[in-house]
């Protein structure tokens, strides 16, 4: 079994509206694509994608794994930046598990 | 989305008389058996919130208990004094809405369900109602005041979950407590609940067998006023 990862550059995140990217993003996963986003998704986008993901498991996607490196603060704590996500399909990506500076995972298709 | 400082104006200029606080976690993190005691403690100890089981996703609808008084000077018991006298005088009181809500989650396979001896009609209905749960409890986010975010201390706390709930919290400047439970159980490790999120309060507990839940009550008191 062949699982493509994709790699998508901020610039191509930020020309798309919130609705779009989450759209782009939950395509490729239900596809059996891992996902990573250049630049990453805020708290708020990941509770979406989370509620989105819900709406549409099924026998055959039963959702996702999701990890990505903390944002940061911007100035004076007003803005959040965030860095990497990481998203794809739970069916074969089985555990992601997240340290200070690795994020690793193990793909299965059994 | 509400944001930070209408949040802050809103409270600055209409003060709640009731707080709404969301009980907030993973599947199988405690959730409704700590909805259950606070109940038990403050209202009745006759009425349950809930039913708690080992099975993941038994809470799979929103349940709201209004009117809940936390008074610490009455409840309080002999042998457990809180250690900070100014808490006890000035902050002990406390009105909620206890919000029980289901486990949060990004995938829900139905055959995890089986491994507990359903048959596949019931997990896919069950799964199903789940799904519809997390969906529900995503809503309430954007009606509570304040959250208490349960975590299992046995297991690893820097989940994609947990994260998210906190970072949605922050950006919407509602108030978060972290309830480390089961401590009761040997393997727990509420230290690395501590460590994971050091920004935020942790009160280790056991909401099953009730250690150190005044210390809960008293930061709920503190915090969510």
């Amino acid at each position: 079994m062949q699982i493509e990862m994709r790699l998508i550059s901020k610039d191509k995140m930020e020309s798309m509206s919130p609705t779009e990217k989450l759209r782009f993003v939950l395509d490729g996963v239900k596809s059996g694509n891992i996902v990573v986003l250049e630049g990453g998704l805020t708290s708020e986008e990941q509770m979406k994608l989370i509620e989105l993901t819900m709406i549409e498991v099924s026998e055959d996607f039963p959702g996702i794994e999701m990890s990505g490196y903390p944002s940061k603060s911007g100035f004076l704590h007003m803005r959040k930046k965030t860095r990497l996500t990481v998203v794809g399909p739970a069916k074969t990506m089985k555990t992601i598990k997240k340290e200070k500076d690795l994020i690793s995972a193990i793909i299965s298709s059994t | 989305m509400k944001g930070v400082f209408s949040r802050l104006l809103m409270a600055l200029l209409f003060k709640k008389k009731r707080v709404k606080i969301g009980i907030y976690g993973p599947p199988n993190a405690g959730k409704t058996t700590l909805a259950n005691r606070i109940v038990h403690t403050f209202v009745d100890e006759e009425d349950d919130v809930g039913v708690s089981t080992e099975v993941p996703h038994e809470t799979r609808r929103v349940v709201k208990r209004e009117g809940v008084n936390i008074d610490l000077t009455k409840n309080l018991s002999q042998d457990n004094p809180v250690s900070n006298p100014k808490t006890k005088r000035s902050k002990a009181k406390l009105a909620l809405d206890v919000v029980d809500t289901p486990g949060l989650a990004t995938k829900i396979d139905f055959r995890d369900f089986m491994a507990y001896g359903m048959d596949e009609e019931v997990a896919k209905r069950r799964a199903k109602e789940a799904t519809e749960g997390v969906i529900e409890a995503i809503k309430w986010l954007d009606d509570i005041d304040g959250v208490l975010l349960l975590m299992d201390s046995t297991e690893d706390p820097y989940t994609q979950t947990n994260i998210v709930i906190i970072g949605n919290m922050e950006a919407r400047g509602i108030p978060v407590i972290i309830a480390a439970n089961k401590v009761d159980l040997p393997d727990s490790a509420p230290q690395r609940i501590k460590n994971a999120f050091p920004q935020h309060h942790v009160v280790p507990i056991s909401a099953l067998k009730g250690d150190n839940i005044e210390a809960l009550y008293g930061e709920m008191a503190k915090v969510f006023r």
